[in-house]
């Protein structure tokens, strides 16, 4: 009798912690996860012209200290924008209402995440309400992009005889007509 | 000529010896629901196999998550993005690690036991004496054994998986200054519960693999000492083999 004890409690909290094991794999590794204990909270949203590949759970911050997290991320298919829903903790509700969110890269090839700049209002942002100020992802291409157009727009003239004082005038090209 | 018809044989007789282990396999299966009606046999298998197995898997377990953080960390760093230390730790255990040195422990561990166990059965003609009183020793020992180490195998990968993000955390976080948010977050972000089943599915696969060979062996182990020893080598080196081998498969068929 005392054998087959020991021997029922060592199968049965090895079956405990194999699906204790199996249940913290499928919830708390995962985006489907529930979230254990949700101290108080609230959420905003911000429209931005492009994430990027900004997920759900990214961080979002402000002077690099984290705030909240992204929950949930929509499309507008009427003003073609990314909706993107953050959850805030509830010790950091004030929020300037002209704040601005910009989404950002962690190091080089790390995941995106929202960084706020405190604006100058003296209301805050409540429950629900929307961040109207955002600057889109950085895209690498576009960049690259601008920067190739640059150059072989510069390359160009130089070979055309121009003079080469007129290349660091090139990203405004108004200005300088208006000057000539 | 005579190479030849030597290399025909022992093809033949490596082609004899599967189709006498799927043989087995059906039978254990057929056999399978009666023997359900005895669950204390097999929660007393489940003990041997699992519970007796959990402090390798768990030092194993953490060790390997320590080691994949720090080499993990080294990789990541020189493309400046530590923060994914959590995502490829976690892809690493849950998908590959974990059920793979998992089941090559098991092997090593319960394998040997269960092969070893019958073996010796077989030489001292217990096997035999449970047939003279009309009591099928597959129904009565092999199967439990069997279906125990099917049930050990995915709960031991699962926790080997989980003590290993652990260990990973530990070295990446606590001493190396990954963010614990980070670590965290981008590790949600990026791990699918597709990531998880394919992990799940791979350990239940190499559990039937692993206990179906350390039966077959010992069942069929001669009845020597010596038969015995042979039938214990025999199920850790065709285990192994096995596992590395479905575990390519799986994985193509799972991208």
């Amino acid at each position: 009798m005392r054998k087959s004890r020991t021997l029922d409690l060592g199968t049965g909290t090895f079956m405990l912690l194999g699906f204790a094991a199996l249940f913290f794999l499928t919830t708390q590794t995962t985006s489907r996860g529930i979230s254990l204990a949700s101290p108080p909270h609230y959420d905003l949203t911000a429209k931005f012209d492009n994430i990027g590949d900004l997920k759900v759970g990214a961080p979002v911050s402000m002077s690099g200290v984290e705030m909240g997290r992204v929950t949930k991320i929509t499309f507008d298919s009427r003003e073609y924008k990314a909706v993107v829903t953050m959850r805030f903790d509830a010790r950091y509700n004030q929020i300037p209402t002209d704040s601005d969110a910009a989404i950002y890269t962690q190091g080089l090839l790390g995941g995106k995440f929202i960084g706020l700049t405190a604006g100058g209002a003296d209301t805050y942002l409540k429950d629900k309400d929307q961040i109207d100020f955002t600057q889109s992802a950085f895209v690498l291409e576009n960049l690259i992009g601008q920067v190739l157009a640059n150059f072989t727009k510069s390359a160009g003239q130089s070979d055309s005889g121009k003079s080469k004082a007129d290349a660091p005038a090139q990203p405004t090209p108004k200005t300088t007509e208006k000057t000539k | 000529m005579k190479l030849i018809q030597e290399l025909w044989e022992s093809l033949a007789e490596a082609l004899i010896g599967l189709g006498a282990v799927v043989r087995f396999l059906l039978r254990l299966v057929a056999a399978s629901p009666r023997a359900l009606l005895r669950l204390d046999l097999i929660s007393q298998q489940i003990y041997n196999a699992g519970a007796l197995s959990l402090v390798i898997i768990m030092l194993s377990g953490l060790f390997v998550g320590m080691v994949l953080g720090l080499q993990g960390f080294q990789l990541l760093q020189r493309f400046g993005s530590e923060e994914a230390l959590g995502t490829a730790a976690t892809i690493g255990l849950v998908k590959e690690l974990g059920p793979v040195v998992t089941a090559l422990l098991f092997a090593g561990r319960a394998g040997t036991a269960l092969a070893s166990e019958l073996g010796l059965m077989r030489a001292t003609d217990q096997l035999s004496a449970m047939e003279m009183m009309a009591v099928d020793p597959i129904r009565r020992v092999v199967v439990p054994r069997f279906l125990g180490g099917v049930i050990a195998m995915p709960l031991l990968a699962a926790i080997f998986s989980v003590i290993g993000i652990y260990g990973a955390q530990l070295v990446g976080v606590q001493i190396m200054g990954v963010d614990a948010g980070s670590f965290w977050s981008q590790m949600r972000g990026a791990v699918g519960l597709h990531d998880i089943y394919e992990g799940i599915a791979k350990s239940f696969i190499f559990g039937v693999t692993c206990s179906l060979i350390a039966v077959y062996q010992g069942y069929y182990a001669l009845p020597t000492a010596e038969g015995v020893g042979r039938a214990t080598t025999r199920t850790v080196v065709t285990s192994a083999v096995f596992i590395l081998f479905l575990d390519y498969l799986i994985t193509a068929a799972f991208l």
